[in-house]
């Protein structure tokens, strides 16, 4: 198993974060990941994106042009990387704040309510977990006892009473992504 | 056996510093290869086995307290990218005429000039072939993996004293920014005032000059007769470290037709264009440097004489072909490709050139 996916979105949005998750979620099932965030002059507000990689096998390049998934989180990232999925890949998206929605045909396109969800649930802080959820419904490639673990392991000993939360988070997400 | 961790390759290498046994770093910062002195000032290493981390008012500066604690026999280091490099060329010059050991991490941006903070492979010539002023080389090793720049770190420090030279970690801003698994070696301690007089005192400043001769470090020799001799001695000392120094991975490459000659970021990204390739049926193989000085001359030469072609591929507008060229020495084409200024060529791209300019070529 190979997966290889792009997470892209405005700075704030806890992208990087939510990579960096997934990336822990591999290392606790024993699989190889990279993680390899696009840096530079980006800041709250600006546009953030991490490719995430997590094999069986030894990874070579971690920087990709196509990918199995996507997922897209503003408007700017919709018209980066629509076309970079590959043919049969995952397209997932927040629809919250999308103009042009996507049109391909020969990918499967998911959305997930992420922002609106995280204000009903009182923390827009968790909204990064919520998208996470919706993606290992649609592709469970990571457990989530292995995403607990992962977050155990990531988080500093003082965050770990929000554990529950994002597990809640991570429920809510799995339950409300739409196929389109 | 340690655990695993999940680490971005500037962190790493600040990590495997202390873990070496590192004494000092003095460095200044600047991205992409700033997390090296964030992690250090955020890990404290002070606390745990002494290691002083020291923000200098200047790259000169660094590299110039870098010089200093060398010539005390203390384990050093400093990093930075590009055209901080640049300004350490000065001092480098001097260290490597004073034979004095340190360590150096380049983590390559675009240039020139002050150019761009993405990755970039465009300081080879600078790493390989001098930078600084005068004949000397640095021994330079490129990692291709977080892991590695955790490994290169003790490696480094174990060639740097046994050669009494710098030596330069070439990375890029792709392996200093990315995360990946890595296993960290176990504490070194740092070496304590008696063990430097003892395995250093016949070239360090120690400040213990008693039952013996004072020792002078300098690079002024205004005799030319007694410089000649001190370039001679340096150049013999080069010629060692080519004849026992030579690090690469040859990746498929016994039943290649055709050799993708790369280093770190580039060489990752073309090992999932020769998988491309081999699904193709294209026997591609990967000979990955690892030491880019020394260079590989011996073992590309004798791969020239069964392959059919060599793409050197490396972020810059040509600089490792030049030594790839020398290596293969005609015998069959050889040819450049990469894409530089901070641009980052695909899988695809490469396995495009190599069709175009090598297999169709």
């Amino acid at each position: 198993m190979t997966e290889e996916m792009i997470i892209a979105g405005f700075g704030g949005q806890g992208v990087l974060s939510m990579g960096k998750i997934l990336a822990y979620s591999g290392i606790m099932q024993d699989q190889e990941v990279s993680w390899m965030p696009s840096y530079g002059p980006e800041m709250r507000g600006g546009t953030a994106n991490v490719t995430v990689i997590v094999s069986d096998e030894r990874i070579s390049s971690p920087v990709l042009t196509n990918f199995d998934t996507a997922i897209i989180l503003n408007q700017q990232s919709m018209d980066k990387f629509e076309n970079t999925v590959k043919p049969g890949g995952v397209l997932l998206y927040d629809p919250n704040g999308i103009l042009k929605h996507p049109t391909r045909t020969d990918i499967k396109i998911y959305t997930i309510d992420g922002a609106k969800l995280a204000s009903e649930m009182g923390n827009p802080k968790i909204f990064n977990m919520i998208v996470l959820g919706a993606f290992m419904q649609v592709k469970p490639i990571v457990k989530l006892e292995n995403v607990i673990r992962g977050l155990k392991k990531s988080l500093p000993e003082r965050h770990h009473k929000l554990i529950p939360l994002n597990e809640d988070a991570i429920t809510m997400g799995m339950k409300n992504v739409v196929a389109k | 056996m340690s655990e695993i961790k999940l680490m971005k390759g500037n962190e790493a290498i600040a990590e495997a510093a202390i873990l070496a046994g590192c004494d000092a770093y003095f460095g200044y910062p600047i991205t992409p290869q700033s997390e090296v002195i964030e992690y250090l000032m955020v890990e404290r290493p002070e606390d745990r086995t002494g290691m002083i981390v020291l923000q200098a008012e200047s790259e000169i500066a660094a590299i110039h307290m870098v010089y200093g604690a060398a010539g005390a026999g203390k384990k050093v280091m400093t990093s930075s990218s590009s055209p901080g490099i640049s300004l350490k060329q000065e001092g480098i010059s001097y260290i490597a005429a004073a034979e004095l050991p340190c360590l150096i991490v380049n983590v390559v941006r675009g240039g020139p000039g002050l150019g761009t903070i993405q990755p970039s492979q465009a300081d080879y010539f600078q790493s390989t072939k001098g930078g600084g002023h005068g004949d000397y080389r640095l021994i330079v090793l490129a990692p291709a993996s977080v892991q590695e720049m955790a490994d290169f770190v003790e490696d480094s420090f174990k060639l740097a004293f046994k050669y009494r030279t710098p030596v330069m970690i070439l990375s890029d801003g792709v392996i200093g920014q990315m995360m990946e698994k890595v296993i960290m070696p176990e504490q070194m301690p740092r070496l304590t005032d008696d063990e430097i007089l003892e395995r250093y005192g016949d070239w360090a400043n120690t400040g213990k000059t008693k039952l013996r001769e004072r020792n002078i470090i300098t690079s002024l020799n205004l005799d030319s007769n007694v410089q000649e001799a001190h370039n001679i001695k340096l150049q013999a000392k080069y010629s060692q470290i080519e004849e026992n120094e030579v690090r690469y991975e040859a990746i498929n490459c016994n039943d290649a037709e055709y050799i993708i000659v790369a280093y770190g970021s580039s060489a990752r990204v073309a090992q999932k264009s020769m998988a491309m390739a081999r699904a193709k049926g294209i026997k591609v193989g990967i000979f990955r440097l690892i030491s880019l000085f020394p260079f590989p001359k011996k073992e590309i030469n004798a791969l020239a004489d069964r392959v059919k072609g060599f793409l050197a591929v490396e972020m810059s507008a040509g600089q490792m072909i030049e030594d790839v060229r020398l290596a293969v020495n005609g015998k069959v084409p050889a040819e450049h490709y990469g894409r530089y200024g901070g641009v980052i060529h695909s899988p695809e791209e490469v396995l495009a050139s190599l069709e175009n300019k090598i297999i169709g070529g």
